[in-house]
């Protein structure tokens, strides 16, 4: 017990996060040298934008990868819980604000539901959220009869509404994405659930023994997970004023690359969500600025793929020079 | 000390990779900023009608003075992707947007914006759910592709009693139902007519094309006449008939005009296909952001950028090309 928590804070200050932030940086550097249009106001809220759906996923992949899981699944549940929340709202005539809720409840449930199968029957994660993944594509599909739900009600699109920070318009939904960062920061790094989660991450075995119930902090960070992609849902409907039967397909490999970006270890256990959004905004800089450059997306995609390397080999790396 | 090794490697790297961007792309950033920039946001990098609408562009912005931007979804309905590059394209000061829209509804909010800052936005190959959101459309009459097809087809059955299998494209996707309905028009249908023995989506793939075939025959083994709302699913289809050996007694007819389904025509795999231009799309909308940089005259409407039928057995009453013509074309 003592040899666990002796080990846990010199292990979240070895995390690797300066890495990706001077990465980050080095390449704003880079783009505001090359194009005049980066280093402005707009353009940087218009990243932070691009990257809060991603993002905001990706903050509930981090705390399932913490765990040492994977959840395949998240993008295909943001898809469902949007297609929920406008449908109910647009055909079924609910009020925004309960249509919202019931999004946000459906989304948390099937975390729930893989939570509840990673525990109780003990199936690998990969493997719960690759079904789940199929299940939830083909509810969203079914549902929404392949039909854009398009004519939102204000409350669904709040979100992307805008206020003014100086000379820069500025989403709600940026405030809200940075927002849910700060917040699972501070969960993660300052109370007792934080500390279990990484706890369970680095040995389940030895945090049962310290008394840690397992299995019901597993359900709970599955549930938690699910209920912040309902919260992605949101944002996502508010940032294309529609409700999108297509979205977010390639988003939960999306997510996996803004958190291995952002040096948390698939192997569970270290890492830190601040980390995440760091990766997140490595993968919208990087779009972005190739963009304004003139550099076709196809490049962008390679580059992600190669920083993804780069950034796991520096994990295994420094997870080697621990030893 | 692991900490600098981080930050040294991710340095080095990011370094060396900025670099072989710039070097890949000729220096685009620099120095051309000049020239009015002109945008081209396809469904997908990959598939080749989007390739040949790329060139197009391309050889289009050289001539007029423009400097082309491109992006792509990650995949055939990533709206997501396709607003992101419509964002960081307007960022960039494009004069005018051409896109194929992914998603033709979802996509409309974003192309507003762009609009409501100036940029002239123009729908090539697909519309968006209303037309009008975007300020001009430069496609392919996919109703009359199709209905091209489907007189051919009736021509060419001469008064057999047809047994007909439709490889369509996905539900709600408009392409695809105009494609449908015209063929069935030119054949002189109704929807719903006992005829159509088996209709299965393929979402335009040619695998998926071939598992359709091969459950359309079990189910109705005596198919003579298949539509295919493209090559690739044509393909797929032909692979399933030969395995069964019906490829010789069974008519196959497509829209597409791509290089391999033409190819498949001229080996007879195909019996006909209506050729689409993706090039010539390209071509007249980047001319027509060309002529808005300069005038500031806005293109508006639709402009059919035509369709041909390629068949080496010709049928008399439907007018059509050979497959020589068809290759010198095609696009992909």
């Amino acid at each position: 017990m003592t040899v666990t928590e002796a080990t846990l804070p010199r292990r979240l200050i070895s995390t690797p996060v300066a890495g990706p932030l001077a990465a980050l940086l080095l390449a704003c550097l880079f783009f505001g040298l090359n194009t005049g249009q980066f280093f402005t106001g707009p353009n940087f809220s218009l990243i932070i934008q691009q990257v809060m759906v991603v993002g905001t996923l990706a903050i509930g992949q981090t705390l399932i990868i913490l765990t040492a899981g994977i959840d395949l699944a998240n993008g295909a549940i943001m898809a469902f819980g949007g297609i929920v929340m406008t449908k109910l709202a647009v055909d079924s005539g609910l009020p925004a604000l309960l249509a919202i809720a019931a999004g946000l409840a459906v989304c948390a449930g099937f975390g729930l539901v893989n939570g509840l199968l990673v525990t109780r029957i003990s199936l690998p994660p990969f493997i719960v959220t690759l079904g789940m993944l199929n299940v939830v594509f083909a509810l969203t599909h079914i549902y929404s009869a392949e039909q854009t739900v398009t004519n939102l009600p204000a409350p669904l699109t709040f979100l992307g509404q805008t206020f003014r920070l100086g000379q820069t318009n500025v989403t709600y939904g940026s405030l809200l994405t940075i927002l849910l960062f700060l917040l699972f920061a501070y969960l993660l790094g300052s109370t007792a659930w934080g500390r279990h989660v990484y706890a369970l991450g680095n040995s389940p075995e030895v945090a049962r023994l310290t008394g840690i119930r397992t299995r019901r902090l597993t359900v709970g960070v599955y549930t938690l997970a699910g209920f912040v992609y309902g919260i992605a849902a949101l944002l996502l409907v508010s940032r294309t004023g529609v409700g999108d039967p297509q979205a977010g397909q390639t988003d939960n490999l999306d997510s996996i690359t803004a958190v291995v970006l952002g040096g948390t270890s698939l192997f569970g256990g270290r890492g830190m969500v601040l980390g995440t959004l760091v990766g997140a905004l490595i993968v919208g800089v990087f779009r972005n600025g190739l963009q304004l450059m003139g550099v076709p997306s196809i490049y962008q995609t390679l580059i992600t793929g190669i920083l993804v390397i780069l950034a796991v080999a520096v994990d295994q790396l420094s997870r080697r020079r621990n030893r | 000390m692991k900490t600098k090794l981080t930050a040294g490697l991710l340095t080095t790297t990011l370094i060396v990779l900025g670099v072989a961007a710039c070097g890949g792309n000729g220096g685009g950033g620099q120095g051309a900023s000049a020239k009015p920039k002109v945008g081209l946001i396809t469904k997908t990098e990959t598939n080749p009608f989007f390739v040949k609408m790329k060139e197009g562009a391309e050889q289009a912005a050289e001539a007029n003075g423009l400097e082309l931007m491109s992006a792509a979804g990650k995949f055939d309905g990533d709206n997501a992707s396709q607003i992101t590059a419509i964002e960081n394209m307007v960022a960039a000061g494009v004069k005018g947007l051409l896109i194929t829209p992914s998603d033709t509804k979802a996509i409309v909010p974003a192309i507003k914006k762009a609009r409501d800052a100036g940029v002239l936005v123009i729908a090539l190959d697909t519309p968006t759910e209303p037309q009008d959101a975007t300020d001009a459309l430069f496609a392919t009459d996919n109703f009359k592709a199709g209905e091209l097809i489907g007189q051919y087809a009736k021509a060419a059955m001469a008064g057999k009693p047809a047994k007909i299998a439709t490889l369509d494209l996905a539900p709600g996707i408009t392409v695809g139902q105009l494609r449908h309905d015209g063929f069935l028009k030119g054949f002189g249908i109704q929807s719903g007519d006992p005829a159509v023995v088996c209709s299965q989506d393929t979402r335009g793939d040619q695998a998926k094309g071939q598992t359709a075939m091969e459950n359309c025959l079990q189910k109705a083994p005596g198919i003579n006449l298949v539509y295919t709302i493209n090559e690739p699913a044509a393909l797929g289809a032909y692979t399933a008939l030969k395995a069964k050996g019906r490829e010789k007694d069974v008519l196959i007819v497509s829209v597409d005009g791509g290089c391999t389904g033409t190819k498949a025509v001229q080996a007879g795999q195909i019996a006909a296909t209506s050729q689409q231009y993706p090039l010539k799309m390209a071509e007249d909308g980047v001319k027509a952001v060309a002529t808005f940089a300069q005038s500031g005259q806005k293109a508006s409407g639709y402009t059919d950028t035509g369709v041909t039928l390629i068949t080496d057995k010709a049928v008399t009453g439907v007018e059509a090309k050979d497959t020589a013509f068809g290759l010198a074309n095609c696009w992909g």
